[in-house]
């Protein structure tokens, strides 16, 4: 996609836009007291969302179909990266404290 | 505490930190709780009396303000059953051997057991289930012989115990959760058992739904207690809340153990969460249980010790 702006004139100053777009600001997503912060957390695509384990005892964000994203098990302080590209809605939860809910929702940029 | 104790010197040992509850079944009733329902419980002869011990939720590898050492307060749970006079015929451990499924953890809580030289018996809990196998380390160390995600029975003394594993697999927004496979499995084990044998079922989570809003429960167990109903006497032992709760529902009786790690907070607690309770330290091993049952004589009441450390 970029070689073909790239290809035109002024196509350098387009695919920077793009790429701003494309690349979000980061956004965080905090374990503590066995919750997710914020529980429904609304971004654009193509963020990167990390989840990070304030708690003493591990915890999991695990995508409700158990596919789309699985992360390990993050000890205190452990943190996962996931980067939303598609539009749609991602329930998820920690597979270990499965009474642990939130989810995504991720808007077309 | 080599030597052998005396009774005071027992009583003392007693009242330690994280020991586990020992069960005494004689006639088919399991029983713990209190005196008062001990000495109440009816008498019944036909099963040779035994004891057996319950430790839970080790956690070994978990180093945390609630408890800097889970495997120090491990030695000292293993100290108490090699100081009581009378070893129980086996332990079985309800879950949570580990913090995070390490090998290491494994490793030490084996080492720590291992000197009670008492043959155990493991169900896993969800903090062993988190190697890259989900599972497969615990399975491949306590799973020889089991089925499935690792369920299995056997007989002692004319008394069926089931072991259920409802830490396989959790869906979103649920409790613990023991699948069709194994409650299949379960129906098949139990058809054809004499509905007077003395079932003891251990699995790590509560199968009763003890608080789920905290997952403190079991979303398909009815199918599971279903089987068990017609039977005259069925005692659930589990472990995961890290304190003593119990419920009576016809001839079923549920009993969950401390744990010997760390405390957690009474079920529903404004503002608590089901994770480890930081308390005082001089509150810790108090806080780590000193309910326990010993049976004096297969014949006689229950001699009950239920007595605060601290």
């Amino acid at each position: 996609m970029f070689k073909l702006f790239a290809s035109g004139l002024g196509g350098v100053v387009l695919a920077t836009a793009l790429t701003a777009r494309a690349a979000p600001a980061p956004v965080t997503i905090k374990i503590d007291n066995f919750t997710f912060a914020p529980p429904a957390l609304v971004i654009p695509a193509g963020t990167t969302v990390t989840w990070v384990n304030e708690d003493d005892v591990p915890h999991t964000a695990v995508a409700d179909d158990h596919k789309t994203f699985r992360s390990k098990p993050m000890d205190t302080e452990d943190k996962y990266t996931f980067t939303f590209a598609t539009p749609g809605v991602y329930p998820y939860f920690c597979s270990i404290h499965p009474h642990m809910t939130a989810k995504i929702i991720v808007k077309a940029s | 505490m080599t030597d052998a104790p005396d009774r005071r010197r027992f009583l003392e040992c007693m009242a330690w930190a994280g020991t586990g509850v020992l069960w005494t079944v004689s006639g088919g009733v399991a029983a713990s709780v209190s005196l008062d329902q001990a000495l109440a419980a009816p008498a019944r002869g036909k099963v040779k009396p035994f004891t057996f011990l319950q430790v839970s939720d080790s956690h070994i590898g978990f180093a945390k303000p609630a408890n800097p050492d889970a495997r120090a307060t491990y030695r000292e749970a293993v100290a108490k059953i090699n100081a009581m006079p009378d070893k129980p015929d086996f332990i079985i451990h309800t879950g949570d051997v580990s913090q995070l499924s390490k090998d290491v953890e494994f490793d030490d809580a084996d080492q720590i057991l291992g000197e009670a030289g008492i043959t155990t018996f493991h169900v896993p809990g969800e903090h062993d289930m988190l190697d890259e196998g989900q599972g497969k380390a615990f399975l491949d160390r306590y799973g020889k012989g089991s089925l499935g995600d690792g369920w299995y029975s056997f007989d002692h003394s004319g008394v069926h115990f089931v072991a259920l594993i409802n830490v396989k697999q959790l869906n979103a927004g649920g409790s613990g959760h023991l699948g069709d496979d194994q409650i299949g499995w379960l129906k098949s084990d139990l058809a054809g058992r004499s509905a007077s044998q003395p079932i003891v079922v251990f699995t790590h989570v509560p199968l009763w739904a003890l608080y789920p809003q905290w997952g403190w429960g079991t979303d398909d167990a009815e199918p599971a207690m279903a089987l068990l109903r017609r039977f005259g006497s069925v005692t659930v032992l589990n472990g995961h809340i890290h304190q003593v709760q119990q419920k009576v529902e016809g001839n079923v009786t549920f009993h969950t153990a401390r744990s010997t790690a760390f405390p957690q907070p009474a079920p529903g607690t404004p503002g608590a969460s089901p994770g480890p309770m930081k308390v005082a330290a001089e509150q810790l091993r108090p806080s780590l249980g000193i309910r326990t049952v010993h049976v004096v004589n297969g014949a006689q009441p229950l001699a009950l010790i239920d007595t605060p450390l601290a």
